[in-house]
């Protein structure tokens, strides 16, 4: 029986031997359930072992196989290699972050800017065991559950045509959790996210192109999270002006 | 922690998102029915309108409130998004300048129609 093959193409780049990234091309066998990850991994185990490339979960929850599938920022599981039989498949890595290695992308920007807004839960009153847990009414819950449900894949930043001109630009996932924990019934940190959120790398750099929604492999909507910061930044504007926070 | 305790400035973008929203309501409602009407149905004849009712409609305030709303708001809507875009196409070069230069033509024209609707 002969196997169905289907070419794909790959990024490589290893920086102790190449002066610039170059596509290389693989043949694979092809089968309807083969993800972009399944055909990458044929092609480490089977062609040429040297290939890098970032994977863990094979089920859209860790957020580490994120890549250029034919230009579109995808998750390499969660993309299949029966859709693109038609148009051929090329992957490369994430774009407007560094090329670290060949599909391995150079995250450590995106990963500061969200350690930036302080994505936890912040207590301005200590609250003990005894008193029991927080209440939360599905209302309240409704108000950030979707931003919670961000996986940190970057796909966002690669669509992002704002991050890309400018990284400077905090960008959507980051803006994204730094809204959710805002928009949160527990938490008591918004002062010390607020500055973030009013300056020009923060929701002001956002022009609403919201390609950054249209690739979310989450259904999040960092799109909506940034244009409602614009608007608790705007009243915050007028507030300021009425009433001085802090001095600063 | 991070890394690096950034300090961040304020941005002066509330007030022209303000008015760059207002500009987009507007120019979403009533721009389009005010070039049908003004520029297509009226030079074609198929709508009449005379001077003294125009007139008549710009000589109270409920029609200067109007007729300043959809000339301004639309103008700092098209001035912010010219401003923003030269970024997009990547032409960086002096934006305090420029900055001065779309807003203050938006003002210009505010001030202008708000004079020319006073003035009637």
């Amino acid at each position: 029986m002969s196997q169905a093959m289907m070419r794909v193409t790959v990024q490589r780049y290893r920086p102790e031997q190449d002066d610039a990234p170059f596509m290389q091309e693989f043949e694979v066998p092809y089968a309807d359930d083969m993800s972009v990850i399944d055909a990458l991994h044929y092609i480490k185990d089977n062609l040429d072992g040297t290939l890098s490339y970032r994977w863990s979960c094979r089920m859209a929850i860790c957020g580490s196989c994120g890549y250029m599938v034919n230009g579109v920022p995808k998750l390499g599981c969660k993309t299949f290699l029966r859709d693109y039989l038609n148009t051929g498949l090329t992957v490369e890595s994430l774009a407007n972050f560094p090329i670290e290695r060949d599909l391995v992308s150079d995250i450590g920007d995106f990963v500061e800017k969200l350690e930036e807004v302080k994505p936890y839960i912040i207590r301005q009153d200590a609250v003990s065991v005894q008193d029991g847990e927080h209440l939360q009414t599905p209302a309240q819950l409704t108000r950030y559950r979707q931003y919670s449900l961000c996986i940190n894949c970057g796909l966002c930043y690669a669509a992002c045509p704002q991050y890309g001109l400018n990284n400077e630009f905090m960008g959507p996932a980051a803006l994204t959790l730094l809204h959710r924990y805002n928009q949160d019934s527990r938490d008591q940190g918004r002062d010390e996210r607020i500055d973030i959120v009013n300056a020009e790398e923060g929701v002001w750099g956002c022009t609403f192109v919201g390609y950054c929604s249209e690739v979310c492999p989450k259904g999040v909507d960092p799109a909506a999270a940034i244009q409602q910061g614009k608007v608790e930044s705007s009243k915050d504007f007028v507030m300021s002006k009425l009433r001085p926070r802090r001095s600063s | 922690m991070s890394k690096h305790s950034k300090q961040y400035q304020r941005a002066d973008e509330p007030i022209f998102w303000g008015l760059f929203g207002a500009g987009g309501v507007v120019a979403a409602f009533a721009t389009p029915a005010l070039i049908l009407i003004t520029g297509l149905l009226v030079p074609l004849g198929v709508l009449q309108l005379d001077y003294a009712s125009v007139n008549a409609f710009a000589s109270n305030w409920f029609g200067k409130l109007i007729l300043i709303a959809v000339i301004a708001f639309p103008m700092w809507h098209a001035c912010h998004r010219i401003y923003h875009a030269m970024h997009d196409l990547k032409v960086d070069v002096a934006r305090g300048f420029f900055k001065v230069f779309w807003y203050g033509m938006a003002f210009v024209v505010t001030i202008a129609a708000g004079a020319y609707l006073i003035a009637i």
